[in-house]
C-alpha cells in the first residue's frame, strides 16, 4: 500500500536498529544490547507496569485489559502483514478463529496438557494455516488478495456448522480455564491472574514481532512492499518473503484467538464474523499503519470506543434504536474524519505533535 | 512584428512547492507563426507548456490568448478557447481505438462526431485512416505522434503547443511531421509552438526561437539568427 | 434432473444480483481505482427509500423509481464529498473510508427503522420455479448490461468517461471535465447498486440485508477481473450457479466455503481474474 510518509512511519516500528553498524564506543549502552534481548527487556518492563496496574484494578477492568492485550496481538500481526509486507488481508479474523477453536479442542480433548503446551500447539497450527493461505495467495496483489481473504473470513465459520459434532455448530465450544494458581489466590483474583497470563504471552509475542520486523526479514518485507520488481532484482526472494509475512501474521492472529477463548471461555462462529476481520483492518489504519504503537491505539479503540459511546448513549437516555446504533455510527464517522485529515492515523497525529514540539524547542 | 501577437506571456512565475521552476517568463507569439522553445533538460520548457495549457497552476503573471486572459482557466476550458496542447509522448489513450481518440478531440465542440473534420485529419495522416478501428496500442511511435496531433486538430485550435514531437522518432519521420506542421500553418492559419530538444531541426523549421535556461528566457530572436549565432549555440544549444 | 434445473434457475437469479453489484463495483474501480465497500450502503439507502415510498403510496413502481433516483444521488454525493478528498492519497485509506461510510449508513438506518426486519414486496409473483420475479431479475440485469455496454462503447458520455478513467490528463487536454466524469461513474454504479438492492432486498429488509450478497459480489468481480464489466457479469453468474449447486447437493452451510474454493481455483490459474487483460477492457 502506498503511504506518502513511509519514512516517518518506519522510524516508529519498535525501537530496533539492527541495520546500523556495530556499536561505536560513542553509542549508548542500550544500543549495544542485541535487539532480541533489548525487546525482551522492554517486554519485561511493560509486563511489570501492567501487572502493577492490574493489582489496583477491579476484576472487570482486568478483563478489559486482557481484551486489549489479545486484540493488540492480533492487530500487531496484521500490522506486520499490511504495513510490513504491503499485503492487505480482509480475513485476519479467520486466523483468530483457527487459534480459538484449536485451543478449545485441545482443552476439551487433551485436558492434561498445560497451558504453555496448548499455546505452542496453537502456534504451530496457525502457522501451518498461514503457510497454506499465504502460499495460495502469494501471486495475488492488491484488491485480488483482499477479495480472496474476504471470502476466507466469510467461508471459514461455515466449517463450524458443517462439522457440528466436533465444532459445536452455532453454539460453538465452551471451555473452563483454571484460575489463579494455588498459593496466589489471596494475592490476585482469577480475573487479574488471567489478565496477567494474557499480557505475558502477548508481550513475549510482541518482542518476537518487533525483533523480526527490525531484522533482515523485516527489511525484505518492506522492500517487497515498496516495489516488488526492484526487490526481486535486488535478490530478495519475493514469494517466500510474502508467505513468511503471512505465516507470522496468522501465528499472531491464532495466538490472539487462543488467548481470547482463554479469557472468554467460549468460541462461536458468531464471534469470528466478517465484521471482526474488517474491524481489525479498519482500526489498524485508524491507529496508524507501519507502527507498533499504531496497533496499540487500534486495540484500545476496539475495546474502549464502543464502551464509552454506549455509556454516553445510556446517559443521554435516547431511544433504543438510536442507542444501539450509536457506537456503529460513531466509529464510522471517526474512521472517515481521522483518515480524511490525518492519513497516517492516530500515530500520525502523535508524530506530528512530537515533531512540532521538537521544532519549537530547537527554535527557542 | 507588425501584427498583434496571438499568444502573449507576461512575467510568468511558477513554483513546485518551495522550488521556483519559471522566473518571469515573458514572450509573444505572432499569429500564424511558428516558434521554437529550446533549452537543456530541466530548463523549464515542458513546465512552460503545461502552464500555458492549464495543467500547472501559475504563481503569478499572465497568459493572454488573442488578448483574452486565460491564466486561471483549467485545462479543460483552455482547449475550448482555441489553444491545444500535445503533451510529451503524445498522450494518446492506448485503450481507445484510433477513431475514438480522434472523436474525443472534437467532443468539446459537439457531441455529434464532426465527420468533415475527421475526414480532413485522416487525409492528413493516411496511416491512421488504414487503422481507424484498431486499438491505438497497436500503433508505431510515429503513428502515435500523428494520432496525438490529429486529436488536437480535431479541436480546431488556433494555437497548437507541441512538446517534443520528435522524441523517439526516426529523423525522417520527424522531418515529415515538421513539414506537415508547416503546411498546416499555410493552409489553415494555425500557430505552432514547438518545444524541442533537437534544436537544429526545430530552428530550421520555425521563424522564431526562445531559449530557456534555468526557468528564464535567456535568448530570443529570429530562428536563422539564433542558428548562426555561435555564442548562443555553444552556451545553450550544444551544437 | 429436475433438481438440477431448479438449482440452475436459483443460481441464475441470485447470480444476476451478484452480477449487478459486481458490475457496479467494476464501474467504480475503473473510474477511481478503488474497491468500494460502501456499495451495499447505496443498495440499503435505496431499498429503504423504496420501502418508505411503497408504504406511503402503495405503489411498487413509484418506490422502485424513487430507489433508483436516490441511489444515483447518493453515489454522486459520496464521490464528491467523501471520496474525492482522499482517493488520491492512499488506496488502503480509501477502502477503509468507504467501510466507515457503510458503518455510518447501516447505523443511521438502524436508528431510523430499527434493526428488525421490514417486509419489502417483490415486483412480481415470486412463487414457483423461475417465477415472474426471477425472470424480472435476470431480464433487468441483462438490460442493464446492454445499456452499460452501449453507453460506454458508443455514446459521447461513455467515451469521455473512459478517457477520464484511462488517462485523466490527456482527457482534460481534450476538454473532458474529469471530475464530472468520475461523479457520473459513481452515479451510474450506485444506480445499478440500487437496482441490485431492489432485487436482493425482498422479502425482508434489515440493515445487514446486503452484507453477504455484497461479499459474493466482490468475489464475483475479483474472479471476473476488476477491470472487466463482462468479467463481473460472468463472475456473478458463476458464483450464483456454483453456490446454488453446492448448497443443493452438499448443504447450504458449505456454500460460502465453496465460494472460497472457486476463488482460490480461479485466481490460482488467473491471478487478475478471468477477463483481465486490456483486450477485455473495451466495453
Amino acid at each position: 500500500m502506498s503511504s506518502p510518509t513511509r519514512e516517518r512511519a518506519e522510524g516508529a516500528t519498535a525501537p530496533t536498529s539492527q541495520g546500523s553498524p556495530p556499536a561505536s564506543p560513542k553509542a549508548g549502552f542500550w544500543k549495544r544490547i542485541p535487539s532480541p534481548v533489548r525487546n525482551l527487556l522492554l517486554a519485561a518492563l511493560a509486563l511489570t507496569a501492567i501487572s502493577g496496574l492490574m493489582l489496583f484494578s477491579s476484576d472487570l477492568s482486568s478483563l478489559r485489559y486482557a481484551a486489549v492485550g489479545y486484540t493488540l496481538l492480533a492487530i500487531a500481526g496484521l500490522q506486520l502483514l499490511v504495513g510490513g509486507s504491503g499485503q492487505v488481508s480482509l480475513g485476519h479474523g479467520a486466523f483468530m478463529m483457527i487459534g480459538a477453536y484449536s485451543m478449545a479442542l485441545l482443552v476439551l480433548h487433551l485436558p492434561m496438557l498445560p497451558l504453555a503446551a496448548n499455546l505452542l500447539i496453537v502456534v504451530v497450527v496457525s502457522a501451518v494455516a498461514g503457510l497454506l493461505v499465504g502460499a495460495a495467495t502469494a501471486r495475488l496483489h492488491g484488491p485480488y488478495l483482499a477479495g480472496a481473504t474476504l471470502i476466507l473470513a466469510v467461508g471459514l465459520p461455515g466449517l463450524a456448522h458443517r462439522y457440528h459434532d466436533v465444532l459445536g455448530g452455532s453454539n460453538g465450544l465452551r471451555i473452563r480455564v483454571a484460575g489463579a494458581p494455588p498459593g496466589l489466590e489471596n494475592l490476585v483474583s482469577d480475573e487479574q491472574w488471567t489478565s496477567i497470563v494474557v499480557w505475558t504471552v502477548v508481550l513475549l509475542a510482541l518482542a518476537v514481532l518487533a525483533t523480526v520486523s527490525g531484522g533482515r526479514l523485516g527489511r525484505r518485507m518492506r522492500s517487497v512492499r515498496d516495489d516488488e520488481t526492484a526487490a526481486a532484482m535486488a535478490g530478495v526472494p519475493v514469494g517466500s518473503t510474502k508467505v513468511a509475512a503471512f505465516v507470522i501474521a496468522s501465528t499472531a492472529g491464532g495466538l490472539a484467538g487462543a488467548l481470547q477463548i482463554y479469557v472468554l471461555g467460549t468460541a462461536t462462529p458468531s464471534i469470528f464474523t466478517l465484521a471482526l476481520s474488517l474491524t481489525l483492518l479498519a482500526v489498524l489504519v485508524l491507529g496508524g499503519v507501519g507502527s507498533m504503537w499504531g496497533a496499540l491505539w487500534a486495540a484500545l479503540a476496539v475495546v474502549y470506543l464502543e464502551l464509552w459511546v454506549s455509556d454516553l448513549a445510556g446517559l443521554l437516555e435516547m431511544n433504543s434504536n438510536v442507542e444501539n446504533n450509536l457506537p456503529l455510527v460513531f466509529f464510522g464517522i471517526v474512521l472517515i474524519l481521522v483518515l480524511r485529515f490525518w492519513p497516517l492515523g492516530i500515530q500520525g497525529i502523535f508524530q506530528r505533535l512530537a515533531a512540532r514540539r521538537r521544532l519549537s524547542e530547537t527554535s527557542r | 512584428m507588425s501584427t498583434e501577437p496571438i499568444l502573449r506571456v507576461e512575467g510568468l512565475d511558477l513554483h513546485y512547492g518551495p522550488v521556483q521552476a519559471l522566473h518571469g517568463i515573458t514572450l509573444s507569439v505572432p499569429p500564424e507563426g511558428m516558434c521554437a522553445v529550446l533549452g537543456a533538460n530541466g530548463a523549464g520548457k515542458t513546465t512552460l507548456l503545461r502552464a500555458l495549457s492549464g495543467l500547472h497552476k501559475v504563481s503569478s503573471g499572465k497568459v493572454l490568448l488573442e488578448g483574452e486572459d486565460i491564466t486561471r482557466l483549467p485545462a479543460e476550458r483552455i482547449i475550448t478557447r482555441g489553444l491545444a496542447h500535445v503533451p510529451e509522448g503524445g498522450g494518446v489513450i492506448a485503450e481507445l481505438t484510433v477513431e475514438e481518440n480522434l472523436r474525443l478531440g472534437g467532443l468539446w465542440r459537439s457531441s455529434r462526431t464532426d465527420k468533415k473534420a475527421m475526414a480532413e485529419v485522416l487525409e492528413l495522416f493516411p496511416p491512421l485512416a488504414e487503422r481507424r478501428k484498431r486499438p491505438s496500442s497497436t500503433l508505431s511511435g510515429g503513428e502515435r505522434q500523428m494520432l496525438a496531433i490529429g486529436r488536437a486538430l480535431m479541436a480546431k485550435p488556433r494555437v497548437l503547443l507541441l512538446d517534443e514531437p520528435s522524441l523517439g522518432l526516426a529523423p525522417l519521420i520527424t522531418q515529415q511531421i515538421f513539414d506537415l506542421l508547416r503546411d498546416l500553418r499555410k493552409s489553415s492559419g494555425l500557430t505552432v509552438v514547438l518545444v524541442e530538444q533537437n534544436a537544429a531541426g526545430a530552428l530550421a523549421t520555425t521563424e522564431h526561437g526562445f531559449v530557456l535556461n534555468q526557468g528564464k528566457v535567456a535568448v530570443s530572436g529570429a530562428s536563422d539568427e539564433l542558428l548562426s549565432d555561435e555564442r548562443t549555440r555553444h552556451a545553450y544549444l550544444g551544437f | 434432473m429436475e433438481k438440477f434445473l431448479d438449482l440452475t434457475y436459483n443460481g441464475l437469479s441470485s447470480g444476476a444480483v451478484y452480477a449487478a453489484l459486481a458490475l457496479s463495483l467494476v464501474i467504480i474501480f475503473q473510474a477511481t481505482r478503488l474497491v468500494n465497500f460502501a456499495q451495499p450502503a447505496f443498495a440499503l439507502v435505496s431499498a429503504y427509500t423504496a420501502f418508505a415510498v411503497i408504504q406511503a403510496t402503495d405503489s411498487y413502481w413509484l418506490g422502485f423509481g424513487a430507489a433508483l433516483v436516490v441511489g444515483a444521488l447518493a453515489g454522486a454525493l459520496v464521490e464528491r464529498v467523501v471520496i474525492r478528498p482522499i482517493a488520491s492519497k492512499s488506496e488502503l485509506n480509501a477502502i477503509i473510508v468507504t467501510l466507515g461510510l457503510l458503518l455510518v449508513v447501516q447505523g443511521v438506518i438502524g436508528m431510523v427503522w430499527g434493526s428488525r426486519e421490514h417486509g419489502l414486496r417483490y415486483a412480481f409473483d415470486y412463487k414457483g420455479d423461475f417465477s415472474p420475479a426471477d425472470v424480472f431479475a435476470v431480464a433487468s440485469i441483462a438490460v442493464v448490461a446492454v445499456l452499460v455496454f452501449v453507453l460506454y462503447r458508443f455514446s459521447p458520455l461513455g467515451l469521455r468517461m473512459r478517457a477520464a478513467a484511462f488517462r485523466p490528463e490527456a482527457a482534460r487536454l481534450s476538454g473532458v471535465k474529469v471530475g464530472l466524469m468520475l461523479t457520473a461513474g459513481w452515479a451510474i454504479a450506485s444506480t445499478i447498486g440500487a437496482l441490485a438492492g431492489m432485487l436482493a432486498g425482498p422479502p425482508f429488509l434489515s440493515p445487514h440485508s446486503f452484507d453477504l450478497v455484497f461479499v459474493f459480489a466482490i468475489t464475483a468481480a475479483v474472479i471476473g477481473g476488476l477491470d472487466s464489466p463482462f468479467g463481473a457479469i460472468l463472475g456473478g453468474l458463476l458464483m450464483g450457479l456454483a453456490m446454488s449447486y453446492v448448497s443443493g447437493y452438499v448443504g447450504p452451510e458449505v456454500a460460502t466455503l465453496a465460494a472460497l474454493v472457486v476463488v482460490v481455483l480461479v485466481l490460482s490459474l488467473r491471478p487478475d481474474g478471468i477477463l483481465s487483460r486490456p483486450k477485455a477492457r473495451k466495453v
